[in-house]
């Protein structure tokens, strides 16, 4: 990028708010996965709105693809920047502007942390529903660009549920307010289509989101299973029953040792875990609770353990949430998938998997929002042997496959991104995806947020993928990916 | 012959070749639109036919009145034009009910009730519940994005909804969103077609998450002396530990008000919510009462044909003053108001007055007001003549040009339900 153009976005966001040395920049080459990387031209960091739409204007006049970003968790590639293009981090806008508590809702700027919104509210009894297993640093705004899920949408749904308005910058650097404060707001629900549009239909600055109030108990019971399939049927089982858990989530054999190894949940030794967790009034999952454990044995399950403290139950909690990061100490490399299946499909998928695991000689590990059918599969592999990371890939690829077979989707909460656009075809038809187009047509005419992504066949100059190799600041252990 | 007659002609011939002549009846009065007659009422059997329909009033600019089951055509603007009703009547089956999976696919003009009776074989429902459910179908109840009383415990039917398929103008049959609870793929096409009024496209089928029937529903009422009163319980209820599935306000006048909570838990925890919600009412009495106070937003729609029927929506900390508002302007001039506030802000109000010049000032002077709190106010009801000197929608904001960008780019000619949605489009 040439100087005067660089010296026109710090005299906007200031030295602060800009980056542009080489290895700083390679801070920014790729998100949560790392299978791709591009160096971006510039990262802006705008400190407002007014920061922001100056950034937007500037790209937008001078023509310059723009990728934003929150904190990089994602696990697609949709903060993946786009050659030639810049990234514009909303880390700095990260101040939780309003909470109002009799109306259950909060104020915050796009940069602030999902649990920040939790540890704001939570000394007065509320608490952000949504829960992605990297909540401590993703940013809501990245939650709200993914329509992020968590362990706990199975009761209290995903992101989308939770936003009512928004403010976004379009990419000609026009500022819309969308939604509001109040429910319902006339017209076209733009907050609605805007949730999970990936960065393509331009860059939030205002947040206005519901937070709930934190049930009086919640317990959660670990079951041990022989087998995945059986802790599936338990699941099954218990939503027969007419219950409604806030969280069912089954690991494997492999997920918990690299689970155990990592946080020392202080797991049942089992092939299969079945995390089940209720929530309500205290009465209600008192009895409740006493006749989940008769369902998982009748099952199969050979020994029950319930975590009635916070402390245990946290415990429980923190070994799951750790589990993608955990694997990393069982392999050297993995990829973590994201596919989703009707929940009855739940013990033929898995065998197809085993299947199809053992023909590639690749390891699987299982880890899975059991309630909601959405699975994350992560296949491990060792790139310095030949030949592992393809296989691994096309393993990874046939997984998705199979779950659009049985009736489910190629993303439960991860997102399309860059990983998933050649999948696009496989799930939606090509007026499905006309569709698609015309509405990000409306947002973005000028195809300047995020382009390339999301879509197959879009402008693939973009991008060149390259194997991802790890920062210095890696490789010195100073630094670890999420 | 006029150009319109002539249009007209062609029209009903190439109409009656997709859907044949069966399908396809001269307009009656009752199908009239806000006093707009249309010249017929067709029904397709399929999706493929609905767009097929689409396709051909796009290219011959005949113009499109979405129905179902007819329950809110009050609602929106005045259609510029209305050539042909296209009923979903026929498409009115529930396609597969996914019981192990809590799914149901069912076709867009199947009723709401016809829906529940089935998924009630396995102990399941939809966690919404809509006004007339024997007539309002699926796919006015998504387009008009009404849900009901149990909104505060399931969320809006937008919540509820997984995917639709929908046949768009250019003759397309799209599918969004899918069958499985949990799905990011792709742009959610779902939300931009629920509450968009039928004039992006046609909701020809829709597929649902259920939950579980509860085994031993509740009503409790009690009665509040001032509105400020009833806010104050309202909030210190929503700020408690209770699980509750509905929690509704009624004031018909300043000393007629009733809040009315729903416990649908298992019949061991009741006595245990009973006696805490005691604790936060203090001397507030509840007593047990009968469930059709869930029925209270429908009977404000009882012999409405002159009355003025508005949707608002307020913080829930707004009720107070939006009850405090409604009653300061009918106050003196003698206008009967009733209103159904949720716990979630929501509210239905109904204005009855002779004097329908009186009844706009009111609602003028009551919009700015609740506008001004953040909130909003659409008429859901009005006579007709009362709709050229009002904005029903209330005061768009600047997402109005985005708004109308997205509806050319999915109808340009402008055919489904011209002029009917907000800003005119």
């Amino acid at each position: 990028m040439n100087a005067r153009l660089v010296s026109e976005f710090r005299s906007i966001v200031g030295d602060v708010g800009l980056v542009s040395g080489p290895e700083q920049l390679r801070t920014y080459e790729c998100d949560g996965l790392t299978l791709f990387r591009v160096v971006p031209d510039l990262v802006l960091l705008p400190a407002s709105a007014e920061e922001m739409q100056a950034v937007v204007k500037l790209c937008y006049r001078e023509n310059i693809p723009m990728v934003a970003r929150g904190s990089g968790t994602g696990l697609s590639g949709g903060a993946l920047p786009v050659k030639g293009g810049v990234v514009i981090s909303v880390t700095r806008m990260n101040r939780i502007l309003e909470v109002d508590l009799p109306n259950a809702r909060v104020v915050v700027e796009p940069g602030v942390t999902n649990s920040a919104i939790t540890a704001a509210v939570s000394p007065r009894g509320y608490f952000y529903a949504p829960d992605p297993s990297s909540q401590v640093v993703c940013t809501v705004a990245g939650n709200v660009a993914e329509n992020s899920g968590g362990a706990h949408c199975f009761k209290y749904g995903v992101t989308t549920t939770y936003i009512l308005g928004l403010d976004v910058v379009l990419s000609d650097g026009t500022l819309l307010h969308l939604g509001g404060t109040t429910m319902d707001q006339p017209g076209y629900d733009l907050v609605g289509a805007f949730v999970g549009s990936e960065g393509t239909f331009g860059i939030i600055t205002r947040i206005t989101l519901r937070i709930i109030k934190k049930p009086e108990t919640t317990q959660v019971l670990m079951a041990a299973f022989d087998s995945s399939s059986e802790a599936g049927a338990a699941v099954s089982n218990i939503i027969a029953c007419g219950m409604f858990p806030a969280a069912m989530e089954i690991m494997d054999r492999l997920a918990l040792e690299a689970a155990e190894a990592a946080v020392h949940a202080n797991y049942p030794d089992c092939q299969a875990l079945l995390l089940v967790e209720l929530d309500g009034s205290a009465r209600e999952v008192e009895l409740l609770m006493e006749k989940v454990g008769p369902i998982c044995k009748e099952c199969g399950a050979w020994e029950i353990r319930l975590a009635k403290s916070e402390a245990e139950r946290m415990a429980v909690w923190k070994g799951r949430k750790a589990a993608f990061a955990a694997v990393g100490r069982i392999s050297p490399n993995y990829l973590v998938q994201d596919g989703v299946i009707p929940r009855t499909a739940l013990p033929r998928v898995l065998g197809e998997i085993d299947r199809l695991s053992a023909d590639a000689g690749l390891r699987v590990a299982n880890v899975f929002h059991a309630g909601d059918g959405n699975l994350h599969p992560l296949v491990l592999y060792d790139r310095r042997i030949a030949g592992e990371e393809e296989r691994a890939m096309t393993l990874a690829e046939d997984i998705l496959r199979l779950c659009v077979e049985a009736g489910g989707s190629i993303t439960g909460e991860h997102g399309i991104g860059e990983e998933k656009k050649m999948f696009m075809p496989v799930m939606f038809s090509p007026a499905d995806l006309d569709a698609m187009q015309r509405l990000r047509s409306a947002f973005d005419p000028y195809d300047l947020c995020n382009p390339s992504k999301m879509f197959p066949g879009t402008d693939a100059k973009l991008q060149t993928p390259v194997a991802y190799e790890p920062h210095p600041i890696e490789l010195a252990g100073l630094a670890q990916r999420y | 012959m006029s150009q319109g007659e002539e249009q007209s002609n062609e029209a009903w011939i190439e109409l009656s070749a997709i859907v044949g002549p069966e399908h396809l009846r001269p307009a009656r009065p009752e199908d009239a639109v806000d006093a707009v007659q249309p010249a017929g009422v067709i029904a397709p059997g399929t999706a493929q036919e609905v767009a097929q329909v689409l396709r051909y009033c796009a290219s011959a600019g005949v113009s499109i009145i979405p129905r179902g089951g007819g329950t809110q055509l009050g609602l929106g603007n005045r259609p510029r034009k209305a050539d042909f009703v296209l009923s979903l009547e026929r498409l009115n089956r529930v396609i597969e009910h996914a019981w192990g999976d809590m799914t149901v696919t069912v076709e867009a003009g199947c009723t709401i009730d016809k829906l529940q009776s089935v998924v009630r074989e396995h102990g399941q429902r939809l966690g919404a519940d809509p006004m007339q459910p024997e007539r309002a179908t699926v796919g006015g109840v998504l387009a008009t994005a009404e849900s009901g009383t149990l909104r505060i415990r399931y969320g809006a039917i937008r919540d509820l909804v997984l995917g639709v398929e929908m046949a768009l103008a250019d003759g397309s049959v799209i599918k969004a969103g899918g069958k499985v609870v949990k799905n990011v793929a792709g742009y959610d096409l779902t939300k931009l077609a629920i509450g968009s009024l039928g004039t992006l496209g046609v909701i020809t089928r829709a597929v649902f998450r259920l939950h579980p029937i509860p085994v031993a529903p509740a009503t409790f009422a009690a009665m509040l002396p001032t509105a400020a009163e009833a806010e104050k319980l309202l909030l210190a209820i929503l700020d408690s530990h209770l699980v509750y599935t509905g929690l509704q306000m009624r004031a018909r006048h300043e000393d007629q008000i009733f809040i009315y909570i729903r416990f649908e838990g298992i019949p061991e925890s009741l006595e245990d919510q009973y006696v805490k919600l005691g604790r936060i009412a203090g001397a507030h009495q509840f007593v047990d009462c009968a469930g059709d106070v869930w029925m209270e937003r429908q009977k404000l729609f009882v012999n409405a044909g002159s009355s003025v029927i508005c949707k608002c929506s307020v913080l829930p900390s707004q009720i107070g003053s939006l009850c405090d508002a409604i009653f300061q302007h009918t106050r003196k001039d003698g206008v009967v108001v009733t209103l159904v506030a949720q716990g979630t802000g929501l509210a239905e109000m109904r204005l009855d007055a002779a004097d329908l010049h009186l009844l706009t000032n009111v609602l003028h002077a009551l919009r700015g007001e609740v506008e001004r709190l953040a909130g909003t106010v659409t008429v859901a009801q009005c006579p007709v003549t009362m709709k050229s000197e009002l904005e029903v929608w209330g005061t768009i904001r600047d997402a109005l040009p985005l708004m109308q960008r997205i509806k050319q780019k999915f109808d340009p000619g402008q055919v489904l339900n011209p002029g009917r949605f907000v800003g005119g489009i």
